[in-house]
């Protein structure tokens, strides 16, 4: 446990946007030779807390003592100078470029001619990974090396710059467990050299591992700091998620109970699919008049399972089968045919918004309303009849999709696959960034659908939208099915242990 | 932040659970029409204009004149706008239209002095050849663009070349005259005082006018244009469709390089390659947007109309041949910078 002062101190920073506080007096101290675990749901507030350090975000109140003196950050640069800097979960790397030129990215070595001295920077880079422990040839091209060693090459790079301070979020999502060892050897000799770096991880385990202090956040609030050594994961997922005490209406921090399942045969059947680092061996089948929640972190290959079941990637391995039959699903086009709907993350890439509502709702089912010729006015009709029994306002089909609300286009998104049901239905964060309101509309449509028999699979890295629509639950952790509640009691608790 | 994005949520319903209100409704109507309303009085002014300028330009003949002069160019602008309205481009189509006019020359019996090793046959088989000729070349781009996955500029870019070689081979170099009769009746005769060549233009015109505002596949590319993700997550075959375009364009380039050579007299070596910037520059010109899913064949007609007004007026009043090309050139910048200005306020319209 390292003593020593703390290199950086804050002292009740409040932030808030647009009259929504994310960050409500929070204190916050960094020692020279610590490494600082950061725990909290989304949107708790340790990413608003992380860009105020990093000077993202220059416009709070409260506090900033850095090295004892008080200071002001006005953008990322100033922070840069002073020797912070973070590494994102998506990595900021230059695939076509070598490591060296990764590692001194925007600072080559200039000789007198003003031409890249190229040895000295092949050679001056080979010396600071060595010094890191890691073994790569300097001259390799950077999109060559796995994921776990770009990040490596990413952190030599912000400690090469001078940085003193490392913020890393989210830097095991994407390891496997012997890159994460790796990475953690790396971390453990920067906290001998008296660096700091903060850890920002849903991996509470990892945090574990290798973190001298964990802070636990929530809502916006400081509300836990404690030794690695004197805690343990259930205290910390208890801290996170907040016991009783009248939080929110809804938390499910209570059991949830998962009914049995039907005896029907599977309608939608994957087996043992592989693709790359993202899925790894995931079978999981679902039958009709059921939905199955898959429950996983950002980069837990939720993402790209939802792209293979509906035909847009390509698996390297296993099967998959739709009412008993084995299909090969070449595009998304064959994955409609073969009576699979998905409903992607985001409304931008399933929605056309120059286009009137109506055209909307019908591109899915041109093929069954029309032959060659258009019929507008029975696409308009079926149009008219979604619109009336998803409550879509304004209910005017000849409107654009772009002045309707967010919460509306969501439902013209869902309305398109619903004049002919899909045998299966794929949803993918489909209460994301919704009010109340429509969270509740959402899953109303979601329980009408199940009753009228089809198959629905709920994909969320939001441990409540699982927890309120799914009848069972698959764990996805790093590309693989960890666990599978069924007909069992769960709650948000017990979601968290085992992801 | 899932707080504030789920606070904007609520903000946006409220603002728009009630009917948008009305002067909101009348300026995104004229931003939409901006894309067709310029063009058009574009049109206008060149027209007006040409008509004070010289006496000659406002004549009935005239008309008759500009009618012709764009009929080679609007054919092949049909299959373009297709492809344009895909968000994708095709710089093949005039060395396709050479290359398909060089074949149905090639494939019909020339004079003796036409010092051609052709391989004559009867016009149906000559003319099914050359189609099947431009169709093939289409599909190379198709596969190409969807299966290999070449960005459309630069596989046409080659095809372009390619084209361009097979006509060089066929003809090196020599010049042919004859193409079969129903070729030659379509491109050079007249029915009733109009000639064929402008009602071949005109059913071609209207025939991709139908296909994309009332079909399905008309819809289908404009919905695709429009936004590639969603039509492919809305389970749409896209890359069949690019595909599609693909051959489409090859083929209508086809027709107006038969009836082109027909038109001209003769077929020959790089006849047709001012045909590929004036297709390009009709189809943009119009209005259509290189963004893809806005646009269509009326916006294709206006722009035929304000480059062939533009070239046939330069003619009518006395200027300097060599200063014309320099003013075409400034209207096709003139016409993409209000492209690229429409496109931007569309983006910036209320979503």
């Amino acid at each position: 446990m390292p003593q020593g002062a703390p290199v950086l101190e804050l002292h009740g920073i409040t932030k808030s946007f647009g009259g929504v506080e994310a960050l409500r007096g929070v204190d916050f101290a960094l020692r020279a030779g610590e490494i600082h675990g950061l725990v909290g749901e989304n949107g708790a507030g340790k990413s608003t807390l992380m860009k105020i350090i990093a000077g993202t975000h220059a416009d709070f109140s409260g506090r900033f003592m850095l090295d004892g003196c008080e200071t002001r950050f006005r953008s990322s640069r100033d922070a840069i100078g002073a020797g912070i800097a973070m590494v994102h979960q998506e990595l900021s790397v230059a695939p076509d470029l070598s490591v060296a030129e990764n590692v001194f990215l925007g600072t080559q070595p200039i000789g007198r001619l003003g031409l890249v001295q190229w040895r000295r920077m092949t050679r001056e880079a080979g010396e600071q990974l060595a010094r890191l422990g890691v073994d790569i040839d300097p001259r390799q091209r950077m999109g060559d090396l796995p994921i776990g060693l770009q990040q490596l090459v990413e952190i030599t790079r912000v400690l090469f710059s001078g940085a003193r301070i490392v913020i890393l979020d989210e830097p095991t999502s994407a390891l496997s467990p012997p890159e994460v060892e790796r990475l953690f050897g790396v971390l453990r000799r920067l906290r001998q050299e008296g660096r700091s770096m903060v850890f920002i991880s849903h991996f509470i385990d990892d945090i574990l591992r290798v973190s001298d202090v964990v802070t636990v956040f929530r809502n916006g609030r400081k509300v836990a700091e404690m030794p690695a050594a004197s805690t343990d994961k259930g205290q910390l997922i208890h801290a996170m998620i907040g016991r009783g005490g009248g939080e929110l209406e809804e938390s499910y921090t209570h059991d949830i109970v998962l009914p049995r399942p039907t005896a029907e045969p599977p309608v939608l059947r994957v087996a043992r699919l592989a693709l790359g680092r993202s899925l790894r061996d995931v079978s999981l089948d679902v039958r009709p008049g059921e939905v199955l929640g898959v429950y996983g972190f950002m980069g837990s290959g939720q993402l790209d399972l939802a792209r293979v079941l509906f035909g847009k990637l390509k698996p390297e391995r296993g099967e998959l089968a739709v009412g008993g039959r084995t299909v090969r699903l070449r595009s998304t086009a064959s994955a409609r045919r073969a009576g699979i709907a998905y409903v992607p993350e985001s409304r931008r890439s399933m929605l056309f918004h120059q286009e009137p509502i109506y055209k909307n709702v019908s591109i899915s089912i041109l093929d069954r309303i029309s032959s060659v010729l258009l019929r507008p006015s029975r696409e308009r009709a079926i149009a008219q009849r979604q619109v009336q029994q998803l409550q879509i306002r304004p209910p005017r089909v000849e409107l654009d999709l772009g002045m309707l609300s967010g919460g509306n286009q969501q439902k013209v998104g869902l309305a398109k696959w619903l004049t002919y049901p899909p045998k299966v239905l794929i949803l993918c964060e489909p209460t994301r960034g919704m009010d109340v309101g429509a969270k509740t509309d959402v899953a109303n449509i979601i329980r009408e659908l199940r009753s009228r028999g089809l198959a629905i699979i709920v994909l969320s890295t939001e441990p409540e939208t699982v927890l309120s629509l799914a009848d069972r639950i698959v764990v996805l952790k790093r590309g693989m099915v960890v666990r599978e509640f069924v007909d069992e009691t769960v709650s948000k608790d017990r979601l968290l242990q085992v992801a | 932040m899932k707080r504030t994005a789920a606070d904007e949520a609520a903000a946006d319903g409220a603002a728009a659970d009630g009917a948008p209100t009305q002067p909101n409704w009348a300026g995104a109507l004229l931003r939409a029409q901006m894309r067709n309303l310029a063009p058009f009085l574009t049109l206008i002014f060149l027209v007006v204009f040409f008509a004070i300028a010289s006496p000659s330009f406002a004549t009935f003949d005239n008309v008759g004149n500009i009618l012709t002069q764009v009929s080679v160019t609007g054919i092949i602008a049909v299959g373009l706008t297709f492809v344009i309205l895909c968000a994708e481009i095709d710089l093949s189509i005039a060395s396709v239209a050479n290359v398909t006019g060089i074949a149905v020359a090639y494939f019909t019996l020339q004079e003796s002095y036409v010092n051609i090793a052709n391989v004559p046959l009867p016009g149906w088989a000559a003319i099914l050849l050359s189609l099947a000729l431009c169709a093939f070349l289409g599909l190379v781009n198709a596969v190409g663009l969807t299966v290999i996955g070449i960005p459309s500029f630069i596989m046409t870019l080659a095809m372009m070349q390619i084209a361009a070689g097979i006509s060089a081979l066929l003809v090196r170099g020599q010049i042919a005259y004859k193409v079969p009769e129903l070729v030659s009746t379509l491109g050079s005769a007249s029915v009733a005082g109009i000639p064929w060549i402008v009602i071949v233009a005109a059913v071609m015109l209207l025939g991709g006018h139908i296909v994309l505002t009332y079909t399905r596949f008309g819809r289908y590319v404009y919905m695709v244009g429009g936004n590639r993700e969603a039509a492919e997550y809305s389970g749409l075959n896209v890359k069949l469709i690019l595909g599609s375009v693909m051959v489409i364009a090859a083929v209508c380039a086809g027709i107006g390089g038969m009836l082109g050579v027909a038109h001209f007299g003769s077929a020959q070596q790089n006849e047709f390659d001012t045909y590929l910037l004036d297709s390009i520059a009709a189809v943009v010109v119009g209005g259509t947007s290189l963004f893809g899913g806005r646009g269509g064949i009326g916006n294709t007609i206006v722009g035929l109309f304000v480059l062939g007004v533009l070239n046939n007026g330069l003619d009518h009043v006395d200027i300097d041949s060599f200063l014309k090309i320099l003013i075409r050139g400034l209207i096709l910048l003139a016409a993409l910078i209000i492209n690229v200005y429409a496109q931007r306020l569309r983006a910036t319209a209320p979503e």
